[in-house]
């Protein structure tokens, strides 16, 4: 057998520990046409409860098309994603107030205070007790001395540390993030990486995490899918990935996965 | 039940949120409306002057159909502008992500146009007894009720349109929000009868809850009657437009999840 395909189907192994816990995403050969071009082409993984799967690829592998489709908002051509058991393009209603996302792609209104944006949406999630909620996640990120102040005045990393808040103030089980430290200094970041590590730790989380930066992914991912126009190259764990290419890091192993044709 | 009050309370709230701090944006709701009667209340007086009392009622017709005009205009304003504030600010993922229905969200847009409605025809009404010695209230008495409440409704159906078109076609579409109020215009006999336009565009007419508003109001003004066939059509064909517009709205946005529009808003 192939090592690849080997490697690929070894995605059950580090959730050999884990087979009580239940299955959040569930994709089964999704593809994605746009007319001639292939965003996606049969991807199938698995995503469980307290696992952080890493979803890696160059510029264009259609990671940010696989995370559309799983929020449902948009359909796949053919395959079909299931994601707490329900398809999220038809059924994004019963599932959406335990997922949350953040991403590089989306902000918050720049016109509103950091406290009136999170307010909208702890309000929107239906959070319990909204106030102390947003004070506990505003200290958490460290924007504690920002409520007052509009989004749009905020610097980029600050953005980000608010888009990180909005997506926790649900306490998802199943969080989406759309390389959400690339803004962050490299204090900041190592910062947000243990926020993300612990609460995911506390909950029980199920984090779908991509990123470019690969020494993160070692750090924080349990698991690590990497694709390339489109398809699943490799499936494993950080290790099993390094292995697989006979390379001494994540990074090595993602270039030398880009540039092999 | 309680879940989408929360919901659409929440999002009614984010949209007043946005006067809070922001003068210009109230301001610019005020502004147009009323520089506008000025001109058009002046202008009208000063036409009555040159022709005499033969049309004494000008003032009357031209003024209240200027207010109901902004009532329409400010219900349909109200939706599509809070849609495309979402779209403006990227926060369109964040909401369609979020548990809010999308009807939650355009029910809030419409609660949001009824109070800018409201807001300004207060105000208008209060400038037009000042200024012109015409009040719309005693002057239409009951029948001011079902006729406001058919513009809103068709500002709200409208509204549906536009969103929907805002949502599968993003940035190239904002011309729209102003663009279709003012296609509607000229076809809802607003400053003049039905009669006035010719032959061939009249079924059009015809076809628009508004123009049943604008005859209804010279009727009620003119002859003092209360126009119930111009009701009944006026909301007949009001839910036509909002069954239609729910089925437009549904398909546009449906095209939008499979082309990959709705998360990439500025493709065309
Ligand atoms: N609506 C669309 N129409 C046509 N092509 C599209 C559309 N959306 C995405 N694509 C194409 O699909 C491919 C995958 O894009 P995607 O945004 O998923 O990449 P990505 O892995 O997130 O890249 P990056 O790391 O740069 O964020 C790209 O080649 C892109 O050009
Ligand atoms: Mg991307």
């Amino acid at each position: 057998m192939d090592e690849r395909t080997l490697l690929c189907e070894n995605y059950g192994m580090s959730s050999q520990t884990t087979n009580h816990l239940r299955t959040l995403i569930d994709a089964r050969e999704i593809c994605k046409n746009y007319g001639q071009t292939t965003a996606l082409y049969n991807l199938s993984f698995r995503l469980k409860q307290g696992e952080i799967l890493g979803l890696l690829g160059p510029n264009g592998a259609g990671k940010t098309t696989a995370i559309d489709i799983i929020l449902g908002l948009l359909t796949p051509t053919s395959g079909e994603v299931r994601v707490l058991g329900k398809v999220p393009s038809r059924h994004r209603h019963s599932i959406a107030s335990r997922i949350n996302f953040c991403s590089g792609d989306s902000d918050l209104p720049a016109n509103l205070k950091v406290c009136e944006n999170l307010r909208i949406f702890a309000r929107l999630y239906g959070v319990k007790h909204v106030e102390k909620k947003i004070s506990a996640l505003l200290k958490t990120f460290e924007i504690d001395h920002l409520g007052n102040r509009v989004a749009g005045a905020l610097s980029s990393g600050e953005k980000t540390r608010l888009n990180l808040a909005k997506s926790l103030i649900n306490d998802p089980v199943l969080l989406i993030l759309d390389e959400p430290t690339s803004s962050l200094d490299p204090d900041m970041a190592d910062k947000v990486r243990k926020i993300i590590k612990d609460v995911q730790v506390e909950k029980e989380m199920g984090i779908l995490y991509t990123s470019h930066n690969m020494a993160e992914v070692e750090h924080l991912c349990d698991r690590a899918m990497f694709i390339h126009k489109g398809k699943k190259i490799v499936e494993g764990t950080p290790e099993e990935i390094r292995r697989h290419c006979s390379t001494s890091s994540l990074e090595e192993a993602f270039i030398k996965m880009v540039r092999t044709p | 039940m309680t879940d989408s009050l929360r919901r659409i309370s929440t999002m009614f709230l984010r949209y007043l949120y946005l006067h809070k701090r922001s003068l210009p944006r109230t301001l610019e709701l005020v502004f147009w409306p009323v520089t506008e009667l000025l001109v058009w209340g002046f202008l009208t007086i000063y036409v009555q002057t040159m022709v005499e009392d033969s049309v004494s009622q000008l003032v009357v017709f031209l003024i209240n159909a200027m207010i109901f005009w902004d009532i329409l205009y400010r219900s349909q304003q109200g939706v599509t502008i809070s849609i495309m504030e979402e779209i403006w600010h990227q926060n369109l993922m964040n909401l369609l992500v979020s548990p809010l229905r999308l009807w939650e969200w355009l029910m809030a847009t419409f609660l949001y146009g009824m109070l800018k409605s409201l807001v300004i025809t207060l105000i208008l009404t209060v400038i037009a007894i000042l200024l012109y010695h015409f009040n719309m209230v005693t002057s239409l008495g009951f029948a001011l009720i079902p006729l406001a409440a058919n513009l809103l409704l068709f500002g709200w159906a409208l509204g549906v349109f536009t969103s929907a078109i805002l949502l599968r076609w993003g940035y190239a579409a904002e011309a729209l929000i102003w663009g279709i109020p003012f296609l509607v215009q000229p076809l809802s006999a607003i400053y003049y009868p039905l009669s006035v336009l010719p032959n061939w565009i009249q079924p059009i007419s015809r076809c628009l809850p508004s123009t049943y508003v604008f005859e209804g109001m010279r009727a009620v003004l003119n002859k003092g009657i209360v126009p119930y066939a111009h009701y009944f059509a006026a909301f007949a064909l009001n839910a036509v437009f909002f069954l239609v517009g729910a089925v437009f709205f549904n398909w546009l946005f449906k095209s939008a999840l499979s082309s990959g529009r709705l998360v990439r808003l500025g493709m065309d």
